[in-house]
């Protein structure tokens, strides 16, 4: 740096300092240290993405009039000319074709959405398979699910600003979902909408939602969500040098700001290339919203198609009729009471499992998903339940793409929503269990070299390869969790102790969580298999060793 | 041979020997230098790679305003021409502000792990609880400014302000009563009342003689005076109907009251969840409502036979009037649409 | 006009306009219905009956009369069989849900006759002119409401197919000829409702053709169009280019630099 520039910047510099005291946050934030690993930047994806979607969605407010006022088509496209259109579809479609660089942003609005709630989720994976969310990250995780699920909402909204045939469908959903609450169901329906569906209100109140109220809260929420990220230090994956007490990584000036910087510009170049030549929401096609007709192929984004997979799965008897009221379970369920639950669950989950393990510990250091087939599980099993889900929300693309039978998707899909989840759980465990072993299996005997070796007795073997501390580290660096012991419900006296409910809950969650469970190698056990590797023709025995450190019930 | 002599010292001991229950950590391994720290000629290489990703960048930014300046959509075009000139544009900006972008991130992640440090750094974790001092300390204060207050000694004020926080909330749900009227009959009724003609669903919208409905045809009907979409989209929203001409032979009773020479008419909007059910298969006579695949047979009167739904779909009763077109012979006798809570 | 008037009453004078009136109908009848593409011949209705009872009588019976699920053919008329050979739906391969496109397997001149042939059997519509189909006659905005309407509920709003119950299908447009188009709504094939001349006039079916070439030849703006079956094609791409492709990138910024 030449004199004049360093001159000039330590002027700045002083400037600043003098006025904000600038000197003490730099310090320690210019050399604060980041772990590096690639599934640390899908929640940056996430967040580059919510960037990307508010410098795009305020171009698009510029040309976009949130009205279903009505106008005639007159422009470049002659399927619509002279149409009676709505003012929100008209100018959806007007910078569409006649605005440059309007249909690309329009697609990198689009586009962005479906990557930003994708990244979303798949940073929840990762959070969740590793067991991030423990203390005391507990809270993160809570307004990460906020945010997921706000992103969802917001996402709908959006799909249904432009007041298309496709998106105005959505919107009849809503409102169908909204009447089929029990006792207030009309009412709010009548409130959010101004009277009857569609009428002339929502679109324009969505508008505000969507443009000001969410990016609001959702700006006050990741604030938030980084803060928290950067008081309590990123976790890291457990590896030689890395401990529960320490961060071990690259300082955010100048490493991080190079890499996380330069990948926001590569989040929003990747989401321009697509934006370039995939086409998305050619609302064009769909024509404005009229409560008459309809397209084959109706189906909201992807992040919807659960709940929309849901509602198809549901049979027509859930609803009925009883005290001269209607009762629509058939909507309620699928649509209300079932991603209800799940966000409970969701959003407890951090809780539900610090029961299981009694720890009050914090944890720094993340799991590999197979150290806890259980939790492994589970996840796994909300993904399998999701996906079928996801599936049946576009039965109707399955069956005309694979020449399939819409009704024979829909009833193999009502089995096995609930039949594959558990078997889901089960395999997934037994799989995590399996890698366990195999992790035993490498560091007690070593990396296997295909050197075959033969003995003076005629008898042949392969020589392994121990491994180094470093790689075996990897693979016993975890805790074994054993069950908690049955806590005593009854005093000495045959009383029942208070708060036994909670103890025994506890230890039965323990129970589900931990009985079956593979240990991870001992530095005895190593010597012990060392001593046997001395007699070569014993290493046809080597699995001895494991078969008493594997608990039963496995 | 002997496996157990190439690392008899990693086995971590204690107290004498005493072989321990757990590995120990082996610490951070050496860090290994890339090919840019050691040979200098790589590291230029590097930065002049880094150089060039920026320069693309740059280009970039250039495609990206050419493209805007040079690609218009304006003068006398066709449609596909037009749409084309779109097209291009879209393809152009997009790629320019790919590469600007691209290029840009890529530079500076290329430059970040080449040429900027790469040995890892260890910083000390501290626990999130405040030290048992601080703690001590912040409770102190809370109960010193609480005393101050006295909030506990005066319960009147205490007792005033919580009733006070309580009621506030109020003028806002109040507030938003006027967003929407009451619902009133609005979701038990249509427009359709007896002696209206059926008209078609398109433009100008046409009355239906009942001699020109064919076998097997199927006619999208409105109301007349709803027939023009923009319009009372309220009105339409539910009134939209279904004709469709059957043998009169596959009707059962229950239809044919409402039919004239097998002629039946059905509310098109779903009693699931709204969705226009308009998918009319002509030989099985089954409706499909392409939202959630509910599926009603027209010849039992629309009686659902598959998926969520649970209502048959309204029958609309007709007849014709002296001139031989088709007339409702009365309004829909039930709400059409989804279920709510007052439907009974 | 002095004449004609003192002529008003004379006793021929109704019969005259009879004739008139009917002759007036006639010809605008000529004029305003389809013509038939060119006028069948009674040799064309043998070699048709020959055709017809080397491939389809099997099924249809001796007299295309009818059998078990095959229905009778008396009456479907000549656009019918120009619609239902022509693009390959009949003969039937095999039994399914319904009877696939499978392309064509006879020549135009075959289906010709066999048409003639069915046609000869009882009134039904005939295949259209060409200038009944002619897309570049049609209003595309006014075909759009149209399909929109009448057929996108099936069709999908671009034309390009969607399902329906037990595995049967409303098949994409994207290879329909403007003329088989025409006869599909005329003829109602499968599990199609009939969409006749009262219902949908000609002119009417010509703008929908119209409309349905122009978003076919139409350029697709934005790029590829992704099957344009809506959010599911999307969603699925989303995932799989967008989110697939950023975390490439990402382990790419997580690999150390060797």
């Amino acid at each position: 740096m030449s004199t004049t520039t360093s001159r000039a910047a330590s002027g700045l510099g002083n400037f600043i300092d003098e006025r904000v005291g600038a000197g003490k946050p730099v310090k320690y934030l210019a050399r604060k240290l980041f772990p590096d690993h690639w599934s640390f930047m899908l929640g940056e994806v996430a967040l580059y993405s919510f960037i990307i979607l508010l410098l795009s969605g305020t171009f698009l407010t510029f040309f976009f009039v949130p009205s279903v006022g009505e106008t005639t088509y007159n422009g470049a496209y002659t399927p619509l000319q002279g149409q009676r259109v709505s003012e929100a579809f008209a100018s959806t479609v007007r910078m569409s074709f006649d605005v440059r660089g309007g249909l690309l942003m329009r697609q990198i609005h689009h586009w962005a959405a479906l990557v930003f709630v994708a990244a979303i989720i798949t940073h929840m994976f990762r959070v969740f398979f590793t067991g991030a969310f423990r203390k005391p990250r507990e809270l993160n995780w809570v307004i990460g699910s906020l945010l997921a699920i706000l992103a969802l909402i917001e996402g709908f909204l959006g799909y249904s600003l432009p007041d298309d045939l496709l998106s105005g469908n959505g919107l009849r959903i809503a409102y169908a979902i909204v009447l089929a609450i029990p006792i207030v169901g009309s009412y709010v329906a009548f409130f959010l909408f101004g009277g009857q569906f569609p009428g002339e209100a929502f679109i324009p109140r969505i508008y505000t939602i969507h443009v000001l109220l969410l990016p609001a809260i959702f700006l006050a929420l990741i604030g938030a969500h980084l803060l928290l990220v950067f008081l309590q230090k990123h976790t890291q994956y457990p590896g030689p040098g890395r401990t529960n007490k320490n961060v071990v990584g690259y300082p955010l000036f100048p490493v991080y700001t190079a890499k996380a910087g330069g990948f926001f510009f590569i989040v929003f170049g990747v989401i321009a290339l697509m934006s370039a030549v995939l086409q998305i929401n050619p609302v064009w096609a769909f024509n404005s919203y009229d409560p008459s007709p309809v397209s084959a192929d109706a189906q909201p984004d992807w992040y919807m198609g659960f709940m929309d997979g849901a509602v198809r799965l549901m049979p027509g008897f859930f609803e009925f009729t009883l005290l001269g009221h209607t009762w629509s379970f058939n909507i309620v369920i699928p649509a209300l009471i079932m991603p209800g639950i799940l966000t409970v669950l969701l959003i407890l989950y951090p809780w539900i499992e610090a029961k299981a393990t009694g720890d009050k510990r914090e944890h720094h250091l993340l799991d590999r998903p197979r150290n806890v087939p259980t939790r492994t599980g589970l996840g796994v099993m909300a993904i399998t339940f999701y996906l079928l889900l996801l599936v049946s929300g576009g039965n109707d693309i399955f069956a005309t793409h694979f020449d399939l039978s819409i009704n024979d998707i829909t009833n193999t899909l009502r089995v096995l929503v609930i039949v594959l989840p558990p078997l889901a759980f089960m395999v997934t465990k037994r799989i995590c269990l399996g890698l366990q072993r195999k992790d035993r299996e490498m560091v007690l005997h070593g990396r296997e070299t295909g050197t075959i070796v033969r003995t003076e007795t005629g008898e042949f073997f392969e020589v392994h390869q121990p491994l180094d501390p470093y790689a075996r580290w990897r693979l016993v660096q975890h805790e074994e969790q054993a069950p908690m012991a049955l806590p005593e419900v009854e005093d000495e006296h045959g009383v029942r102790r208070p708060g036994g409910f909670g103890a025994r809950l506890g230890y039965r969650l323990s129970k589900f969580y931990f009985e079956d469970r593979v240990t991870p190698v001992s530095p005895a056990e190593l010597e012990a298999a060392h001593h046997e590797h001395e007699h070569p023709a014993v290493e046809g025995h080597a699995a001895e060793p494991q078969a008493h450190a594997v608990t039963a019930g496995d | 041979m002997s496996t157990s002599d190439q690392h008899p010292t990693d086995v971590a001991t204690v107290d004498g020997g005493e072989v321990a229950r757990r590995f120990e950590n082996p610490g951070l391994p050496d860090h290994r230098h890339r090919l840019t720290d050691i040979d200098a000629k790589a590291a230029k290489r590097a930065e002049r790679q880094v150089a060039a990703l920026f320069g693309l960048s740059a280009l970039g930014t250039i495609l990206t305003l050419v493209a805007y300046f040079s690609v218009k959509f304006e003068g006398n075009l066709t449609m596909d021409q037009h749409l084309s000139r779109v097209e291009l544009s879209n393809i152009l900006l997009g790629t320019g502000l790919f590469l600007a972008l691209f290029g840009l991130g890529a530079g500076a992640i290329h430059w970040a792990k080449t040429l900027m440090p790469d040995e890892e750094r260890i910083e000390l974790r501290h626990p999130m609880r405040s030290s048992d001092e601080d703690r001590a300390d912040a409770l102190a204060i809370l109960a010193e400014g609480a005393a101050e207050s006295g909030f506990g000694r005066r319960p009147l004020i205490r007792n005033t302000l919580i009733g006070a926080l309580a009621l506030i909330p109020l003028p806002a749900i109040a507030f938003l009563r006027d967003s929407g009227p009451m619902p009133g009959t609005d979701l038990a009724t249509t427009p359709w009342k007896a002696g209206d003609r059926l008209v078609r669903d398109v433009g100008r919208g046409t009355p239906i003689k009942a001699s020109d409905v064919q076998i097997g045809s199927v006619v999208h009907v409105m109301p007349d005076g709803l027939q023009a979409p923009g319009e009372k989209m309220e009105e339409r929203a539910k009134a939209a109907v279904l004709l469709m001409r059957l043998d009169p032979a596959d009707l059962d009773p229950a239809s044919k009251g409402g039919a004239y020479d097998g002629i039946v008419a059905y509310s098109k909007i779903c009693t699931h969840m709204g969705c226009p059910v308009g998918l009319y298969e002509q030989q099985t006579h089954h409706l499909l409502c392409p939202c959630h695949q509910s599926t009603f047979d027209v010849t039992k009167n629309c009686a659902v036979i598959f998926g969520p739904a649970k209502r048959p779909l309204p029958q609309l009763p007709i007849t014709v009037d002296e001139e031989g077109y088709l007339i409702a012979k009365d309004g829909f006798k039930e709400p059409v649409g989804p279920s709510y809570w007052e439907r009974g | 006009m002095t004449a004609l008037a003192a002529r008003r009453r004379h006793p021929m004078a109704s019969a005259v306009l009879v004739l008139l009136s009917l002759v007036v109908t006639g010809l605008v009848y000529a004029l305003a219905v389809p013509s038939r593409a060119s006028a069948a011949t009674t040799d064309d209705v043998a070699a048709g009956r020959q055709l017809f009872l080397a491939n389809c009588a099997t099924c249809h019976n001796l007299d295309a009369q009818g059998r078990g699920n095959a229905p009778s053919l008396i009456g479907v008329g000549a656009a019918a069989v120009d619609f239902q050979v022509g693009t390959g739906r009949m003969p039937l391969p095999a039994s399914g849900p319904q009877a696939p496109a499978t392309g064509r397997k006879f020549t135009q001149d075959e289906i010709k006759k066999m048409a003639a042939y069915i046609a000869s059997l009882g009134p039904g519509p005939a295949v259209p002119s060409a200038d009944a189909v002619d897309p570049a006659k049609g209003n595309p905005a006014r075909g759009g409401e149209l399909f929109r309407t009448n057929c996108a509920m099936c069709h999908n709003f671009a034309a390009n197919g969607g399902a329906l119950t037990r595995g049967k299908y409303a098949p994409n447009l994207n290879n329909t000829t403007p003329t088989q188009i025409y006869e599909a709504m005329e003829t109602g094939p499968q599990s199609m409702p009939v969409f006749s001349d009262t219902n949908i006039d000609p002119e009417s079916k010509r703008d929908i053709i119209a409309w349905v070439r122009t978003i076919k030849t139409a350029p697709s703006p934005g790029g590829f169009a992704l099957g344009g079956i809506g959010p599911v094609s999307e969603g699925l791409v989303g995932w799989v280019v967008g989110l697939a492709a950023l975390i490439g990138c990402a382990v790419w910024l997580g690999a150390k630099s060797s």
